[in-house]
């Protein structure tokens, strides 16, 4: 998908955030138009955060372009960000507050009448299921719910962009759903959501159109499934071995399927037909210890890219 | 020229109202522990003006000014003592609170994801220290003008000098602060503080200490401060109340943007 620059809500090029010798972000181009919902995917130290720090406009550019709304987040810094919501990796909710005067303060911030405030306040409670615990302080919340209160946060506003930085890292697979089903719900009504993730199933369930990103570039670019298309087999084959090495095995298995990837406890085989592709294993003489044959996935394309996994 | 002079002039406004949002959350988060600690800051300069003032006063006696003025040493002590606990009670917000709020609470990080700006919490939060610094000296103002150590208009008028005075420290405490590297630093300013308090001409005439050190004496802040608000509560106000003033504002000027900068290198990373 190609998108006119004049028509993005969020447009870099080149863009680049060095830290003294060390650089975060090296050299990116990336145009979000207006509804999409797109998604930085990589490991851990891969330059998304930096990159969404840049966009949020608390972080000057080291070089390159970037438009924010078609304004220059330098010079326009407070215009931008009475526009967008975030939603930082570490939550900074004010523990001085209660649940409620949380969203009701930081309206304030925006300059947005106190009677507009409390009103919008109670909405986002509803929406993010928190009414009941309006009155409690910020500590003894969970961190799901703490997650919630903080995305709560960043729709005060009503921005038109929303910057997500790891939603669901640390919480657990049904404070994840909630987080996940919320998030397709702002979707929904039209928002740019614009979320970094190391996890591809969120990738895979939120994202319209996502880059991968690795040691501050892109690698890749595209839908989730266009991605999986171009850079992965339709399935994949986990095989594991009680004691052989997976590199030992990967040399006797030439021939069988696109390609095999041996990660230190398995090893992948790729194979648009995985049923078959693990009969002519069998064939082989290879008695693998378990196998699982699946779908591929974004975590496919990102170790055919990068070579590790994205998780660590 | 116009077109850059008047959006900055619009954004005035603006500026302020974001200011004064960094004031309403601190009213927000006031919780009853909040006036112990606040009960605790405005007794100790009262504590001293009853057990210096009055108590050691009463060995010393009257007191000579250099304009021929004879008065209590109550009366000399006081008007100290409200300058200090001015100075007191603004670096108080402006030094631990700023300094928990920023460095570990990370408070700001959040803010500065909205419109306002370094320069504007700065200033919410000075604006803040000065409504606990202000309370601070009203009450020790009434207190003054029941002990009859000054007169209530001379009160009134030596009011706004002693918010100027907390002003000066909150922006200079606060500024201060973004060098902190951890709560220990905290211990070096406590200890220059107390030095402040007791060697800026509170208790002694500054005239009575030797030339080099009466010299050193005049350079301090609080010294301003002492002389700006004594010369007003004994009625002595001179040419040179308006160095006091100056160097004051200078003070909070400079202040305010230092701590705005460093605010910006620090959470603009």
């Amino acid at each position: 998908m190609t998108v006119s620059s004049d028509g993005a809500l969020i447009h870099a090029r080149g863009l680049r955030k060095r830290f003294g010798e060390f650089t975060a972000v090296d050299g990116i181009d990336v145009d979000v138009p207006r509804g999409e919902a797109f998604g930085f995917l990589g490991p851990n130290g891969a330059g998304k955060s930096s990159t969404m720090r840049m966009i949020a406009c608390v972080s000057a550019p080291s070089a390159g372009t970037l438009r924010i709304l078609g304004m220059d987040p330098l010079r326009q810094g407070p215009a931008i960000r009475a526009r967008l919501g975030v939603c930082p990796q570490l939550d900074n909710l004010d523990p001085e507050l209660t649940v409620r005067e949380n969203l009701t303060t930081y309206a304030r911030y925006f300059r947005i009448p106190r009677r507009v405030a409390r009103e919008r306040a109670d909405e986002l409670l509803e929406f993010v299921q928190l009414t009941d615990r309006a009155g409690s302080k910020v500590e003894p919340l969970s961190g799901g719910m703490k997650r919630r209160l903080t995305i709560a946060r960043a729709l005060v506003n009503e921005p038109e962009i929303v910057l997500l930085d790891e939603p669901t890292t640390g919480l657990d697979p049904q404070a994840r759903h909630l987080v996940w089903e919320r998030l397709f719900r702002l979707k929904q009504q039209g928002v740019t959501l614009l979320l970094t993730t190391h996890y591809m199933d969120e990738a895979e369930q939120l994202c319209d159109r996502l880059v991968v990103m690795d040691g501050g570039r892109i690698v890749a670019e595209g839908a989730p499934r266009e991605l999986i298309t171009r850079y992965s087999t339709r399935e994949v084959v986990e095989l594991r071995f009680a004691a052989d090495a997976p590199e030992d095995i990967a040399g006797k298995l030439a021939g069988v399927g696109e390609r095999t990837e041996a990660l230190p406890d398995r090893l992948l085989l790729y194979a648009d037909d995985g049923d078959a592709a693990l009969a002519q294993v069998q064939q082989r003489g290879l008695e693998p210890a378990g196998v699982l044959v699946r779908r591929s996935t974004l975590e496919d394309v990102f170790l055919h890219l990068t070579g590790r996994t994205l998780v660590d | 020229m116009v077109s850059l002079v008047l959006p900055r002039l619009a954004a005035l406004p603006a500026a302020a109202a974001r200011s004064l949002s960094v004031m309403e959350r601190n009213a927000a988060a006031l919780r009853s522990a909040y006036w112990l600690v606040m009960i605790s800051g405005f007794l100790e300069p009262v504590l001293y003006l009853f057990s210096i003032g009055v108590g050691v006063g009463a060995l010393i006696g009257g007191l000579t000014l250099p304009s021929g003025q004879v008065v209590s040493y109550a009366a000399f002590v006081a008007p100290a003592m409200l300058a200090s606990s001015a100075m007191s009670g603004a670096l108080a917000e402006t030094t631990f609170n700023f300094f928990g709020k920023m460095k570990y609470v990370k408070l700001y990080d959040g803010i500065l994801a909205t419109p306002v700006r370094p320069f504007e919490i700065a200033l919410g939060e000075l604006g803040w220290a000065m409504l606990r610094g202000g309370a601070y000296s009203a009450g020790f103002l009434a207190i003054m003008t029941a002990m009859e150590l000054t007169t209530a208009l001379r009160a009134l008028a030596a009011f706004p000098a002693a918010v100027l005075a907390g002003f000066a420290f909150g922006a200079l405490g606060m500024a201060l602060s973004t060098y902190m590297r951890s709560w220990q630093d905290f211990d070096l300013m406590a200890s220059a503080q107390f030095a402040l308090f007791l060697f800026s001409g509170t208790f002694v005439p500054a005239e009575s200490y030797p030339a080099l050190l009466r010299w050193l004496v005049e350079l301090s802040p609080l010294y301003r401060a002492v002389e700006l608000v004594r010369s007003i509560s004994l009625g002595e106000v001179g040419g040179a109340q308006l160095v006091d003033v100056g160097y004051l504002v200078g003070v909070t000027a400079l202040g305010l943007m230092v701590a705005g900068r460093r605010m910006a290198k620090l959470l603009y990373k």
